[in-house]
């Protein structure tokens, strides 16, 4: 922990550490130029021995819809810690765009340079409202003093009021969010991260407890939302999957295994072998 | 985020002038309860206690108006620790050190204003004739001043709070652990001002105060005055407390008791938000100190004692955490039960006060906020 505060770029001596400078003072500008949002390379992540993540590489192209597949502990969410920061690699790079080196940020700077994140238990302030989580979300100055003598503008009511549209919860701006149905709370916590206005944004298994339905409408959104924005996502619903009907990679052991449209994938030797079993 | 229950029709969005936040924090309710308790405690007890004979039934007597003024501190503490508790999900055992921060700063000042009165008619005080020494120590340089101490009394706290919050913060020190690092803080600093040698009268502390800004201590009018600004000490941070906790930052702050990871990855940066409201929460505590030492007359280090802290803690469960006037009417409520018991029954108030705490959690788990609540609730809704 302390060699990863030393090795910080803004933790002055001051302790004023970037989180007073955020959005100002990160390592620059997100640069798209070549054409790749998020580059991993030779990402290894070990827990006491076992290699979590081995020797990953992946690129994700501006724009693209990537979905992530594989078995329970082939790294898909400790490939998404190392990309928002919360595990440090043990070796490897990981660049957002062609500046920004992801592993000497904290959290929260990732965040503000454009890297949102769904998690895969769907994580929202169950105490606060609907229309409060899309609040607390919205891209602005998150510093303390700004947060002290924050009021929203009628633009910022009016963004939020579209994002409650967008994720069909207009009828539900005013209730608790932990009152949501399971489904109604995974639409929530992607509308807080339209809010945050990412680049790239990362979702760990989106439609896990949702009905037909509602899958469905998600698969049409993320499609909708590619282009303007990258997406990774996570997931093991296939239906789901060829709906979004990106490139897949499929992760085995820490590593890649096969990439490639949907069929071509589940086709692959290899991947009918992990997923079957030997 | 609704402003339905404010005083004023404030605009949803838009420019609105700090002050107006600021008053729409409370609703009208609020506002009036807050008006009467404060034409109370500026009016009616200073009548009561001066203009009528003491035989009379309505008559407020001086040892009254010590006990309310210092429950009124103990209140002040109790809200300062549902900021950081009830609204920040941080339980501090060692707000009682920050308490006693500010009453020791204001304390050297009262030391000083003994001049040479003291028993040993000396210009120092008290307890350094009698250690011997032929001058103030360089930490007391400047107690003299007023201004100075009144300087201490938000600076020690806050810089204590800050450094120590900083880096249990900045490790992401959380739950039980944090609980059990301030209780060892406190016991720390109980232990150092045990000692002569610290400069601090050690395990008497200070007392024998006999002026304070030339005016002798003792006096009704003094007292007063001292029970007065205790009252608008207390009015003063219910309003901040309620502005705190209904602004973003107050948002922020519940959002980040409640789902911590979700707050960094949405970009905000948990450290300087705890670290704020732990200072605050810090600060207002040693206020409560200064105000708390010139009306009971004595600081020692017995109130950093672990015990100290706890019972702060068990203030706010019984009143009610996260409510803001539940920690008032739990302070009130244990503190009034504690100087009763004492007097009757000395031996069983520990029991009893352990007893509460059983109670409260098992059966309370909102406090007495919680069940007015639920009563109302009841009351409401058709049989």
């Amino acid at each position: 922990m302390n060699a990863l505060f030393a090795s910080h770029p803004h933790d002055g001596p001051d302790g004023g550490d970037s989180a007073t400078q955020l959005g100002h003072l990160v390592t620059g500008e997100l640069d798209l130029s070549h054409g790749v949002a998020l580059y991993l390379e030779d990402i290894t992540v070990s827990f006491d021995g076992f290699k979590a993540l081995n020797n990953l590489n992946l690129a994700i192209d501006a724009g693209e819809l990537r979905c992530i597949i594989g078995p329970n502990g082939a790294g898909k969410t400790t490939m998404m810690d190392v990309i928002t920061g919360k595990t440090r690699p043990d070796s490897g790079k990981a660049f957002f765009g062609q500046t920004i080196d992801l592993t000497r940020l904290t959290e929260p700077e990732i965040a503000h340079v454009g890297i949102g994140r769904k998690f895969q238990k769907p994580t929202i302030f169950e105490q606060h409202t609907a229309f409060e989580n899309l609040e607390l979300a919205m891209k602005t100055d998150k510093r303390v003093w700004k947060s002290l003598l924050a009021w929203l503008s009628g633009d910022d009511r009016d963004r939020i009021a579209d994002t409650l549209k967008l994720i069909r919860l207009d009828g539900e701006a005013d209730r608790p969010a932990g009152l949501l149905s399971h489904g109604q709370k995974q639409w929530l916590e992607i509308g807080m991260l339209l809010m945050q206005e990412p680049k790239l944004l990362l979702l760990d298994e989106p439609v896990a407890g949702m009905t037909d339905d509602e899958t469905m409408r998600t698969a049409e959104l993320f499609v909708s939302l590619a282009g303007k924005h990258s997406l990774v996502v996570v997931e093991h619903d296939m239906a789901f999957v060829e709906k979004l009907g990106g490139k897949v990679t499929v992760l085995h052991e820490g590593s890649v295994l096969a990439e490639g449209d949907l069929a071509t994938v589940q086709n692959d030797q290899r991947v009918i072998e992990v997923y079957l079993g030997r | 985020m609704s402003a339905t229950s404010s005083v004023l029709p404030l605009p949803a969005s838009g420019r609105v002038p700090l002050t107006l936040r600021v008053f729409a924090a409370l609703d009208r309710k609020a506002w009036i309860a807050l008006a009467v308790f404060l034409a109370l405690a500026l009016v009616v007890v200073p009548v009561l206690n001066l203009a009528l004979p003491p035989e009379s039934v309505f008559h407020v007597s001086a040892y009254a108006i010590t006990l309310i003024g210092k429950i009124m501190c103990y209140a002040l503490v109790a809200v300062a620790m549902d900021l950081i508790w009830g609204y920040g999900g941080i339980l501090s055992l060692g707000h009682g050190l920050f308490f006693a921060l500010g009453g020791y700063a204001f304390g050297m000042y009262l030391m000083r204003q003994i001049g040479r009165d003291g028993s040993y008619g000396a210009d120092l005080p008290d307890f350094m004739v009698f250690l011997d020494w032929k001058e103030l120590p360089w930490f007391w340089l400047g107690s003299d001043s007023f201004g100075w101490a009144a300087f201490l009394v938000v600076a020690l706290p806050a810089v204590v709070a800050f450094v120590f919050g900083y880096f249990a913060f900045r490790s992401r020190i959380k739950g039980v652990y944090f609980s059990i690092i301030t209780q060892a803080l406190t016991y720390a600093a109980m232990l150092l001002f045990f000692r002569n040698e610290t400069g601090f009268g050690g395990n008497n502390g200070f007392t024998d105060f006999k002026r304070i800004l030339g005016y002798p201590i003792t006096a009704p009018e003094t007292r007063l005055v001292l029970f007065g600004l205790t009252a608008i000490a207390l009015a003063a941070t219910l309003v901040f407390a309620a502005w705190l906790v209904k602004s973003k930052f107050g948002r922020v702050l519940t959002a980040i008791r409640d789902a911590e990871s979700r707050v960094m990855f949405i970009g905000y940066n948990p450290l300087w938000y705890k670290l704020t409201i732990w200072v605050i929460s810090a600060v207002l505590c040693g206020i409560a100190g200064a105000l708390y030492v010139p009306q009971v007359g004595i600081i020692n280090p017995s109130e950093m004692s672990a015990a100290n802290s706890i019972e702060i803690a068990i203030w706010v469960a019984v009143g009610g955490r996260g409510t803001l006037i539940g920690p008032v009417i739990g302070a009130f409520t244990v503190n009034l039960a504690k100087s009763w018991f004492t007097v009757s029954f000395p031996e069983y108030w520990l029991f009893f006060l352990g007893l509460l705490f059983i109670v409260v959690t098992l059966l309370l788990p909102q406090g007495l906020v919680g069940l007015w609540k639920k009563l109302m609730a009841r009351k409401g809704a058709p049989a």
